[in-house]
């Protein structure tokens, strides 16, 4: 099975705020093919969020959004809300960090599941119980019976965010975006909810979209990466051929930055100095150039577009990119 | 005794600590003993809820304990109240998890960061000024550029640098880390966690770090206490614990990290479930609930923290080395 499921075509979303127009997404295309996985790595601010609200149609009131975005043969940008209500939790799921924005807190863990499945699918009320018990069971929860009674609150972190995925499977959407969704967990729970997302996505055959600030996070679970920064996306691959050899020189920060394992305490770690730049302030040149290292020459003063590396489906966009040679930097 | 050194500066002596709950108890640390030498760093690592902020808070006396010692330089921290435990105090510092959430809004930056040193009975504007200006020079921040600010003004790295800054301002000997960088970016937790470390040598401080992620408190601990359910599970040298860990638990936490290499598939064989209740924590190991080597006796009998390698100890019947 395969084809484009989604695709997103010049994406731009513009907010007004009192310090002036804050471009949060610019120019950004991806595609995303059925069944596959895409993981979305960058940043806190660097507009990953308002990358998948902007696919799912969910925008704060006063942000502008231009450019297309087709889902399944529809441009979701036109259709009506009423329209778009139907579609989201039906083929278009998600899953945000917080469980607690997907759930309601003065709803019984059933009532939340038993509606949402009535609300889409043709079920009777003991048919959608049945299902109901069928998907707790399958995100992992222990005496799913039981649960149903029971209210957000009275469940554990872990547990809130695996009926949040219950609740976003439970109409087999054809796709699913994850928005850091083990951002707020513990490592073990997080390896845990990875794993059930993987299993599901395999089972299901859904695509699915994982974003994250963590590259390790994406490594084994992903088909394709791609990396945002300051808005845009700068670098694009298979998941392989990025970990093989990286181009943009931020993709590379990202990972230099990360607690190696074989690496003795108290070495230090290459971290990116500085901060991403105000985005309301956009820089003339690359957004990057402040804080990278290869900084030279046309980097303070053109913006590198992404385009092509060896192959087709590596893109990036720098002036200087990493050569394939310097294995050696980290 | 559970290591040679004769002088620790923290020595934590079979410490309980409990909650009260709607009539029933809450277990969060119950008899955990370990020490701190002197100019180290010991990372506190475990799950949510296993009782590592009690385990903190308990040492600063900010929570007392049910019964256990505290013994801080050589003087029992629990046994002191009043104007000997604020002068103690001095000495040992607290650093929170959530940066923005632990700096009060209304303040402005300078005088949160003075804070500490007007409550130490420090008079003369002028030195609290100087020492202010020093300490978030220190961290990395420029004073006449932000002690007339307010947090909210601030990003997350930025607010846990002025937590460092108001940690450090009194000079303290001892610092508890708890969680400081788990609310954080991977990019920003780089450059609070290479922070932490400058400051330890300038400041010649020994460290409690507190942490979930085992290859963050690895990259900035010389030993690693592993805690579940209110208990340690083992303690030993980081790489060693790492290289050769001999606690179930501490495997799971090893193998529960996110490595970033396609080519290591997630093994999906982390145990599912999550830690039981404090409240009823499980008979015999807490942890064999969830441990893949369980066997009656761990059902029965608790086991005790021994040695089994050079520095390394382990509370297992079964242990993997
Ligand atoms: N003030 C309190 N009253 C009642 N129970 C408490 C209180 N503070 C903590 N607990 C409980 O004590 C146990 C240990 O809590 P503690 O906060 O020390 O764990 P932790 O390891 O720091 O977890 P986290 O990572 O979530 O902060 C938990 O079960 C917690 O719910
Ligand atoms: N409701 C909003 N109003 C104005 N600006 C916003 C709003 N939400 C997010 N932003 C800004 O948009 C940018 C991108 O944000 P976001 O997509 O949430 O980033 P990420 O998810 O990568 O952390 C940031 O600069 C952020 O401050
Ligand atoms: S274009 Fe220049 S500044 Fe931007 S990432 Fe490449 S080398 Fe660095
Ligand atoms: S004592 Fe038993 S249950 Fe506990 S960790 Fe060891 S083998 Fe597992
Ligand atoms: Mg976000
Ligand atoms: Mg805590």
């Amino acid at each position: 099975m395969s084809g484009v499921l989604l695709s997103v075509e010049d994406a731009l979303v513009e907010l007004p705020t009192p310090r002036g127009n804050l471009r949060a997404v610019d120019h950004v295309d991806l595609t995303v093919d059925a069944g596959r996985t895409l993981g979305i790595v960058g940043e806190s601010g660097c507009g990953k969020t308002m990358l998948s609200r902007a696919i799912l149609q969910l925008l704060p009131k006063k942000a502008r959004l231009s450019g297309r975005v087709m889902f399944d043969g529809q441009d979701l940008t036109r259709l009506s809300p009423e329209k778009l209500r139907k579609l989201r939790g039906r083929s278009l799921a998600v899953v945000f960090q917080d469980p607690m924005t997907s759930l309601n807190p003065v709803l019984t863990i059933g009532t939340q599941l038993i509606e949402t499945i009535q609300e889409h699918l043709a079920l009777d009320l003991a048919e959608a119980r049945k299902r109901s018990v069928e998907l707790l069971a399958a995100v992992g929860i222990p005496a799913p019976e039981q649960r149903l009674a029971q209210y957000p609150h009275q469940l554990s972190g872990g547990m809130r965010q695996r009926v949040a995925i219950a609740v976003a499977l439970s109409c087999e959407p054809k796709l699913l975006i994850a928005d850091e969704p083990t951002t707020a967990l513990d490592v073990t729970i997080q390896a845990q909810i990875l794993d059930l997302l993987a299993r599901e996505q395999r089972r299901r055959h859904m695509a699915m979209i994982i974003i994250t600030h963590d590259l390790g996070v994406v490594a084994g679970r992903t088909d394709e990466v791609a990396v945002m920064y300051a808005g845009r996306v700068v670098e694009r691959a298979p998941t392989p051929a990025l970990f093989k050899q990286m181009r943009m020189p931020y993709t590379e920060a990202l990972l230099a930055a990360l607690p190696k394992l074989d690496a003795a305490p108290h070495t230090p770690l290459p971290a990116i100095s500085g901060r991403p730049p105000d985005p309301t302030r956009p820089l003339k040149g690359c957004s990057f150039a402040p804080r990278c290292r290869y900084a030279a020459g046309r980097c303070n003063t053109d913006k590198p577009v992404l385009s092509r590396a060896e192959t087709a489906e590596h893109l990036y966009a720098c002036f200087h990119p990493i050569e394939t040679t310097a294995s050696g930097r980290a | 005794m559970l290591l040679p050194s004769p002088d620790p500066l923290l020595k934590v002596d079979n410490l309980v600590v409990e909650y009260s709950v709607g009539g029933k108890t809450v277990h969060a640390v119950s008899g955990v003993s370990l020490e701190v030498e002197r100019g180290e760093t010991l990372g506190l690592v475990g799950e949510s809820g296993c009782g590592k902020s009690t385990l903190g808070r308990a040492v600063l006396q900010l929570r007392r304990a049910e019964s256990g010692k505290v013994l801080f330089d050589g003087h029992d921290l629990t046994a002191m109240q009043g104007e000997a435990l604020r002068r103690m105090r001095q000495r040992v510092q607290l650093i929170f998890q959530d940066p923005i959430a632990s700096l009060n809004p209304r303040r402005r930056i300078g005088d949160i960061v003075a804070e500490p040193l007007v409550i130490a009975g420090v008079k003369d504007p002028a030195e609290r000024r100087q020492r202010v200006h020093d300490v978030l020079s220190a961290v990395g921040l420029d004073p006449t550029l932000v002690a007339g600010r307010l947090p909210h003004e601030f990003s997350g790295g930025q607010c846990q640098r002025v937590c460092i800054a108001r940690a450090l301002v009194l000079n303290p000997e001892f610092v508890v880390c708890d969680e400081p960088v788990s609310a954080l970016d991977v990019s920003i937790r780089a450059q609070i966690l290479n922070l932490l470390e400058e400051m330890k040598t300038r400041y010649g401080l020994t460290l409690l770090f507190i942490a979930h992620d085992l290859a963050v408190v690895k990259a900035v601990s010389d030993r690693v206490a592993v805690m579940y359910l209110g208990r340690l599970c083992e303690v030993g040298p980081s790489e060693q614990l790492f290289a050769r860990p001999a606690h179930p638990y501490t495997a799971l936490l090893i193998e529960a990290i996110p490595v970033p290499d396609p080519d290591m598939k997630p093994t999906e064989s982390v145990p599912t479930g999550e830690p039981p209740s404090p409240i009823a924590p499980p008979s015999g190991c807490r942890f064999r609930t969830r441990c893949p080597r369980a066997d009656t006796r761990c059902a029965s009998e608790v086991p005790e923290l021994h040695p089994l390698a050079p520095g390394q100890l382990v509370a297992c019947h079964h242990p993997l080395i």
